[in-house]
């Protein structure tokens, strides 16, 4: 199994504990991934708010590196990456106009995208293409007892939710439960954190991340599992300033790549979870 | 007691803003909104918003133009999609919210020391200079525009991320920089607003 | 038929129909153009030719000027071909010596550019002129019509239309699916707006179809098969077992307190799974028929395997403490198996009901996550006397401060679920606001909560709706005009600690809400039933995008079919309240009682014919009428069809290999001279 990999700006800088865990996972289970040349930011949420047709036109310019790769399957982590690119495929699609925009201005530098790679999430792949059996088999160290919330954030599955329920996602929940955690339920999972809101305007971006900091050790989780390097950047690193704010609701945050690369019993730095703020306390403890 | 009008003229309307709205791909649905509120409902934000999205909603269909593009809710608008989820009417409203987002910047009407738009501007600025994103040096541009003493704020923030390696004043860039200029360039040209 | 040539003239009018054909049509510019075709005598425009003194001009003009052949061009024949064939036969011609051209719905309605409007219409009447020359004198045949009356479903529709058929002295099939009539309403407790209690109108009906001599009630028992036509159906009927002769059954109910099983244990459908009953159970208690019956796949004296038909195979393992219960009467009958039975019937009322919309479609709310979560029709049997609860509302979790069962302090009610919704049903359900409010007033009177009704638009157009609003109103029911974003149960401030939370704008007052409260109703919309698509196949119906059953016209046909004979009343045909319903179900009677009164029925003589001669009896026609029209005529080795039951679909015109069948109205040099008609015209 081989993807085009889009890494995405995130995943290089605060969010890098991602890469950084998802990578030995990915090829631990024999997974190979090839990382896209030259790829560009996808944009985000903040492009689309200044230019839509340049913000598909810089999109389109990875999905054209893809395609000219030879490789139709492009995984991508990061939840803002993969919302924007898949938005980008569906625009392409479904508006001509803008396919004939971004087709002409890809062709000024030699390019062309005709929209016939796939985007993918790691979630995706790990349920439907590699499936639950095959991670089961690399578990050597089960993560027994550990109590996990499941977040999956907002933009994996809205609005495009191309491999799991948009109003209860579960392909993470059976992940985690394979790897031999306890899925603890609540009705956050899909939740804003916040977003860039955080940053501009904390009295209500912080206050999303609260919330879900507060009810997940309320309803007894030990740690949360993110797909989201925006999710865990707001959930972690902001705690100092929600305790400040409101209350301490120190629960740790990790990468759900992380929680494999645990049971998987791979090295610690292949693990990463010195990159988090919020101490991983209750994870160490839970995997003594 | 202070008091003050609230009426509203007809000459306050920008005839053919909510039909030119409308016909934007992505937008049309709008047309069926029943005023129901669930977008309001489910939405994360609305309880920080001027006009609630619902309202918004009603203020581009009846052409309230100068209303909704200098409200404050297009930009609280954290993208999270419920809305658009949950919408009985199928009416795509963060993608509805973005083509707001974007007249305003165009009108250059929106509030000028919020951070957001600063923060929206900045970072196309970044992918457009160099196709990628550092979000120290982001994040550092939109408080020097913005509320220079904040950043001060920060501080505490960019110790933590450096102690647990996340901080990094290296500008990542591409390397066909020139490319995707071109790109841009381009789309510029198809849209029929090159500059000479 | 070709007898000797008589010179042809024809008649020809094009009707403005006011400004419907006129404003597309130059109606003067086709009827100049007609007038110059061969065998015209005169053409004519003329506002409305439907009216009384247009009908008269073709009457006058066939007297006049001895006309032998007509032609209009108007509107669609569906609606006056019956009127014009009428004027010709009453100005001395034989009716069938009329042609019907439309150039409303096929012409001016659906072009927006006059001069091709204007050509179309010319070449449709160059056609007809040419056609018309052709049509042979015909005879409308009567069919008799079969007085007795087949009712499909056992709602109150369905008990509407059987009492007022039997009460006219006619004879009426009730055919049921489940073990008692009474449908959706059997399970209300009150109606609104009066406020009756639903049980008290209905059960009195319900028992009086029980015992009318004039009703052969059948329940328990699908509609499997029908065939035949209008005043001749034969309908096949599946009786499923109830392993209880039902004529022996008094209904005392002894087996089921002799049952072996000494609780109730198995999930109750009539209470809609709040309750238990035995796998010897009575429906409710004002049940019709007053017969138990026993669910095979829990009776410990039945197996769980199957026979090679299909019925469950009988064990010996129960002691069967309900046989000797019944005693002497001998009712239960552990051998009983599904039968079929055949009746003839003239005409057909469907009346199949609706179903409630899944509240789990709608995740949003919470409905099978959250225990106190309801549906309305879970709480119409919550807050019912003969009900689970005995009448009491207690929720399904949770505990009062004494160690009760919890009871709400506090209810909220969400309308238009699984309505008003592109991404589930679009249309409103019509019902749920009244019900909503009803609802709204039984929970206050039981529990003393504080009520909050959220909905998107208060519908209430009904006699005494408004007022019934307004009663609300008064007694303090918040209503929040905003459609719920979500129920959720985690908890923001003190106040909503372990409760229920609805996040809702008030739209009225533009703020965003979080109301906590212990019980959550979700007025659930109608939906079509699950088979609604076999039974419309069964009865040759149609239905609309959404699953509802069309009827014939919105307007001016709303309980026929586009099926002669077959009538529809009730909410199989979209959502309606209990008035409206009786209403429908009073209208379908009369509708088949005009058929049964006038005692036969005139068919279009578009029935086919074999030519003798030219038959090869090659047989291949006969398998393939969808009406067993055609049969062989051993003897002279030739086919021969019953003109009694030809419905005209022309299936063996078109599949004769020697073309020697001939369908009147259509018959070949019919159709090629109307084509040629068409195609002659540049």
């Amino acid at each position: 199994m081989k993807y085009a990999y889009f890494p995405g700006c995130s995943l290089k800088g605060t969010g890098r504990a991602y890469e950084e865990s998802l990578l030995p996972v990915m090829k631990h289970l024999g997974v190979e991934l090839q990382e896209l040349d030259d790829w560009n930011c996808c944009g985000a949420t903040a492009y689309m708010a200044v230019d839509e047709g340049k913000a598909c036109a810089a999109a389109a310019r990875n999905l054209a590196i893809a395609e000219k790769s030879g490789l139709q399957q492009i995984l991508a982590p990061c939840s803002a990456c993969y919302l924007v690119l898949n938005k980008t495929q569906h625009y392409l699609h479904e508006y001509p106009a803008m396919r004939q925009t971004v087709s002409r201005a890809l062709a000024t530098v030699g390019l062309r995208c005709d929209g016939s790679s796939a985007v993918r999430h790691p979630l995706d792949v790990l349920i439907n293409d590699i499936g639950l059996e095959a991670v089961k088999q690399k578990i050597t160290r089960p993560l027994k007892g550990l109590k996990v919330a499941p977040y999956y954030g907002c933009q994996i599955v809205r609005p495009y939710a191309t491999f799991d329920d948009q109003s209860n996602p579960t392909t993470m929940d059976r992940l985690l439960e394979t790897l031999g955690a306890t899925v603890i339920k609540w009705p956050l999972k899909t939740k804003c954190c916040g977003g860039s809101l955080t940053g501009t305007l904390p009295e209500a971006g912080l206050r999303l991340s609260y919330i879900l900091l507060k009810e997940a050790i309320k309803r007894g989780a030990d740690v949360i599992a993110t797909v989201c390097p925006l999710c865990q950047f707001n959930l972690d690193a902001y705690h100092p300033k929600i305790a400040a704010k409101w209350e301490p609701v120190p629960i740790p945050t990790v990468y759900f790549s992380q929680l494999m690369g645990l049971a998987f019993g791979l090295p610690a730095d292949q693990v990463v979870l010195n990159r988090g703020m919020v101490p991983m306390k209750p994870l160490a403890a839970a995997m003594a | 007691m202070e008091i003050k009008r609230t009426i509203k003229y007809e000459a306050d309307r920008v005839p053919g803003f909510g039909r030119d709205v409308m016909s934007v791909p992505g937008c049309e649905a709008l047309e069926h909104c029943i005023q129901c509120g669930t977008c309001s409902g489910v939405c994360p934000l609305s309880i920080y918003m001027d006009y609630t999205p619902r309202q918004v909603m009603e203020l581009v269909r009846s052409d309230f133009k100068n209303e909704v593009l200098q409200s404050h809710t297009i930009w609280l608008c954290a993208s999270c999609y419920a809305c658009t989820t949950e919408c009985p009417r199928q009416i795509r409203i963060t993608d509805i919210m973005y083509e707001l987002k974007q007249r305003a910047i165009k009108e250059e009407v929106y509030p000028k020391r919020f951070p957001i738009p600063v923060l929206a501007e900045e970072f196309t600025k970044m992918v457009h200079d160099y196709g990628r994103i550092s979000e120290t040096w982001l994040v550092t541009k939109m408080y020097l525009r913005t509320n220079p003493m904040a950043a001060l704020g920060m501080a505490g923030l960019g110790m933590n991320l450096m102690k647990t390696g996340r901080f990094s004043l290296k500008q990542d860039k591409i390397e066909h920089r020139e490319e995707l200029a071109k790109i841009m360039e381009a789309v510029d040209h198809e849209n029929g607003k090159a500059k000479a | 038929m070709s007898a000797k040539k008589e010179e042809l003239r024809i008649g020809f009018y094009v009707c403005h129909c006011g400004h419907n054909i006129a404003a597309m049509v130059d109606c003067a510019v086709v009827a100049r153009y007609v007038e110059t075709l061969p065998g015209v005598a005169l053409s004519r425009d003329y506002k409305y030719m439907c009216s009384d003194p247009g009908q008269e001009l073709i009457q006058q003009d066939i007297r006049e000027h001895r006309l032998n052949r007509v032609v209009v061009a108007s509107c669609s024949p569906l609606l006056h071909e019956h009127t014009f064939r009428g004027a010709v036969e009453a100005g001395g011609l034989n009716p069938f010596y009329f042609h019907m051209v439309n150039i409303r719905e096929h012409d001016s309605w659906v072009h927006t550019d006059r001069g091709e409007a204007t050509e179309k219409a010319k070449a449709l009447a160059r056609a007809a002129i040419q056609r018309v020359a052709h049509h042979k004198a015909l005879e409308i045949k009567k069919v008799e019509i079969h007085p007795d009356v087949l009712v499909v479903g056992g709602g109150i529709a369905g008990i509407h239309a059987a009492m007022t058929l039997a009460n006219a002295g006619k004879k009426v099939y009730l055919v049921e699916r489940e073990p008692s009539i009474g449908g959706h309403m059997a399970k209300f407790d009150k109606t609104f707006p009066t406020l009756d209690c639903a049980a008290c109108i209905l059960t009195p009906k319900m028992s009086e179809v029980g015992s009318h001599p004039n009703i052969t009630l059948w329940t328990y028992s699908e509609v499997t098969k029908v065939d035949g036509f209008v005043g001749n159906y034969t309908v096949q009927v599946k009786r499923k077992a109830r392993y209880v002769n039902e004529d022996l059954c008094t209904g005392c109910q002894d087996c089921i307190s002799h049952c072996v099983f000494k609780e109730p244990k198995f999930a109750d459908d009539f209470n809609e799974g709040l309750g238990k009953r035995k796998p010897i159970f009575i429906p409710f208690p004002q049940a019709t028929p007053q017969a138990v019956l026993i669910d095979p796949e829990v009776c410990l004296n039945f197996k769980r395997n199957k026979n090679p038909d299909g019925s469950p195979v009988v064990g010996d393992k129960c002691k069967k403490t309900c046989v000797e219960a019944c005693g002497e009467k001998h009712a239960i009958d552990f051998t009983q198996k599904d039968t079929l039975q055949e009746v003839k019937v003239g005409s057909i009322i469907v009346c199949t009901g609706f179903k409630t919309y899944d509240a789990g479609r709608s995740p949003a709310y919470g409905y099978g996550n959250y225990k106190n979560v309801y549906t309305a029709l879970e709480v119409e049997r919550l807050v019912n006397a003969s009900g689970p609860t005995g009448g009491e509302v207690i929720l399904r979790e949770g505990k009062n401060a004494d160690g009760s069962p919890k009871t709400p302090k506090s209810i909220g009610i969400i309308h238009c679920v699984g309505s008003r919704d592109k991404k589930t049903n679009l249309w409103c359900s019509r019902v749920c606001c009244m019900y909503s409010m009803k609802l709204a007033h039984l929970l206050r009177e039981h529990t003393g909560a504080e009520m909050y009704n959220f909905y998107i638009d208060m519908r209430t157009p009904g006699k005494g709706y408004e007022e019934f609003y307004n009663k609300l109103l008064e007694e303090g029911t918040h209503f929040i005009r905003g459609r719920v974003g979500e129920v959720t149960d985690w908890a923001m401030t003190p106040e909503e600690e372990g409760r229920l939370v609805i996040r809702v704008e008030d739209t009225l007052a533009g703020v965003v809400r979080r109301i906590p409260v212990d019980m959550v109703v979700l007025a659930t919309g109608l939906e079509p039933q699950a088979d609604a698509g076999e039974v419309r196949r069964l009865f040759n119906m149609s239905c609309g995008g959404d699953g509802w059953f069309l009827e014939r016209h919105p307007k001016l046909a709303p309980v026929s079919t586009f099926t002669d004979g077959v009538f529809l009343a009730g909410c199989c045909q979209g959502p309606k309240d209990i008035p409206d319903t009786v209403a429908q179900a009073g209208a379908a009677a009369a509708e088949a009682l005009v058929l049964i009164d006038k005692g036969y029925i005139e068919q279009e003589p578009n029935t086919a014919h074999i030519l003798e001669d030219e038959c090869s009896g090659c047989k291949s026609c006969i398998p393939l009428c969808p009406y067993t029209a055609i049969l062989f005529d051993e003897g002279r080795k030739k086919a021969y069809i019953n003109e009694a039951l030809c419905k005209g679909c022309g299936t063996c015109v078109g599949s004769c290999p020697s073309a020697s069948i001939v369908q009147n109205l259509f018959d070949d040099q019919e159709i090629f001279s109307e084509i040629e008609g068409v195609l002659a015209y540049d």
